[in-house]
């Protein structure tokens, strides 16, 4: 099993440890100050998953931020996971940050390299990536096991996360990602979330090198899902949207549907997924990414047989 | 135009070994802040510039990436490729550009000294060190100076690497 936390915190944790199909989901980000807004998207994927993923400022593009989404969200007794990128901050503003969340009671953290900013609306802004995604992990472990900053200055009060990492099986080195994954485990990570799983093949593939490895005992892996939206939305997100791989019979299959119909066959197609990829020896549970289509996440998970929930996520919520 | 010789990776990985035993005599000129700086800086510029595409970083890990410089990576990173490589092994960010650590990998399985250090976890870059000459920085251990919440945590040795991995590799 993956390295306990000293102080468990997380009910994500918890759930993975008991053993259960973990399902996590991630929230829509609002563009906006309200935090009412953060509540209303935060509410439709409370009671059907088990952590909530707060993006930072995902493919590039401005949103509220990670840290406030989170810190929003404890506030209700929601479980947020933390996602962190390196394209926007230097060391030090995300040593700061780690502490900051923890300070917020944020129990998970996500650590990402990040999309280029080439990949957003703002192509123009400086790209930072004074980290990368495993020195990253590896200073927040140092954060929470040593309570040292990266300078070797002492934490009086070190943070407690569920420390995370994403990986992606779909693109090249092919042969080398199960040894990036194992990388990642070794810098600190303890749970997984990976890219969107539609090239089952390659996935079925990657879990068997990565169970020769013995790294789905070390950490535990969620495997990324999603609805396709319609065939031009699948279409734009092989095309346009940095490491995501949908084979053609997916989309063919959507080509094929009449347009109204297209988002319920993305929901079957979804749902059909969850139900392979559970098969698979070595997965932990589901990462749901629904974009902009967070409504369907209730629907998906019931469907696919996932309920009840294990811990309602707002079961704090006063 | 001497690019083309980072397809040679092994051969690179004997001249890197040549290169360490030759300098190691010139020890004494290579002091940082010496008068001799400027010229080892420039001469070493000079000559992975031409074969790397190095950007001087001052803190060389080339033996460590398959003789391919990560800090051509647009986003400069040290520890393998991102998420976001194109399926047909291209960058995220520049499309017509080979992922550099696609290259790095392929590279590294044909050196059989070298090639199974890309599995080492490298720590972030010391920014401090941009634009001064990795030679002089190595032999004052200067590039392995971490900082201390990077040592303090214990060093994991990498034992997932398949044994043989490398060997059977190309």
């Amino acid at each position: 099993m993956p390295m306990e936390t000293k102080v468990p915190c997380s009910r994500l944790e918890s759930v993975l440890r008991e053993g259960h199909f973990a399902v996590t989901a991630e929230l829509n980000p609002p563009d906006s100050a309200d935090p009412e807004d953060v509540y209303k998207a935060a509410g439709i994927l409370a009671n059907v998953c088990d952590g909530i993923n707060a993006v930072d400022a995902s493919g590039a593009n401005c949103h509220i931020s990670s840290v406030a989404i989170c810190a929003l969200l404890t506030r209700a007794g929601y479980e947020p996971v933390y996602q962190v990128t390196c394209r926007d901050r230097n060391r030090i503003a995300i040593q700061g940050d780690i502490l900051g969340a923890a300070a917020m009671g944020v129990p998970n953290m996500l650590c990402l390299t990040g999309d280029d900013v080439t990949a957003g609306d703002q192509p123009e802004a400086k790209r930072v990536f004074d980290f990368d995604s495993i020195q990253l992990l590896r200073t927040a472990r140092t954060m929470r096991d040593e309570a040292t900053f990266l300078s070797g200055r002492k934490i009086t009060s070190p943070p407690c996360f569920f420390l995370g990492a994403a990986a992606n099986p779909f693109v090249p080195p092919y042969d080398w990602r199960p040894q990036r994954l194992a990388k990642k485990i070794a810098a600190g990570a303890q749970f997984i979330q990976t890219q969107y799983c539609f090239d089952l093949p390659r996935f079925k593939e990657y879990m068997t090198q990565v169970r020769d490895l013995g790294l789905d005992k070390q950490a535990f892996i969620l495997a990324g899902v999603g609805p396709l939206k319609s065939a031009g939305a699948a279409e734009f997100m092989r095309t346009k949207v940095p490491g995501v791989v949908i084979p053609d019979q997916y989309v063919d299959r959507l080509k094929k549907t009449p347009k109204e119909k297209q988002q319920e066959e993305g929901k079957k197609i979804c749902i059909e997924l969850i139900e392979q990829i559970r098969e698979i020896d070595g997965v932990a549970g589901i990462h749901i990414m629904a974009y902009r289509q967070e409504e369907l996440v209730a629907e998906i998970v019931e469907q696919a047989g996932l309920m009840p929930r294990p811990t309602s996520n707002d079961q704090n919520k006063e | 135009m001497f690019r083309w010789l980072q397809n040679y990776p092994h051969f690179l990985e004997i001249v890197y070994d040549l290169l360490e035993v030759s300098l190691h005599p010139l020890k004494r000129w290579f002091k940082p802040g010496s008068h001799s700086e400027p010229f080892i800086i420039a001469i070493e510029k000079l000559g992975k510039e031409t074969v790397f595409g190095c950007q001087m970083c001052g803190q060389c890990i080339l033996h460590s990436t398959g003789m391919t410089c990560p800090m051509n990576c647009p986003k400069q990173l040290r520890n393998g490729p991102c998420g976001g490589v194109r399926e047909n092994g291209h960058c995220e960010v520049k499309p017509e550009m080979k992922c550099v650590w696609v290259e790095a990998y392929q590279r590294s399985l044909k050196m059989p000294k070298y090639g199974y250090q890309f599995a080492s976890l490298q720590p972030p870059v010391n920014n401090q060190l941009k634009g001064t000459s990795s030679w002089i920085n190595m032999f004052h251990g200067i590039d392995t100076d971490l900082p201390p919440g990077w040592t303090n945590t214990k060093d994991i040795p990498v034992k997932w690497v398949k044994e043989d991995f490398y060997a059977n590799g190309d």
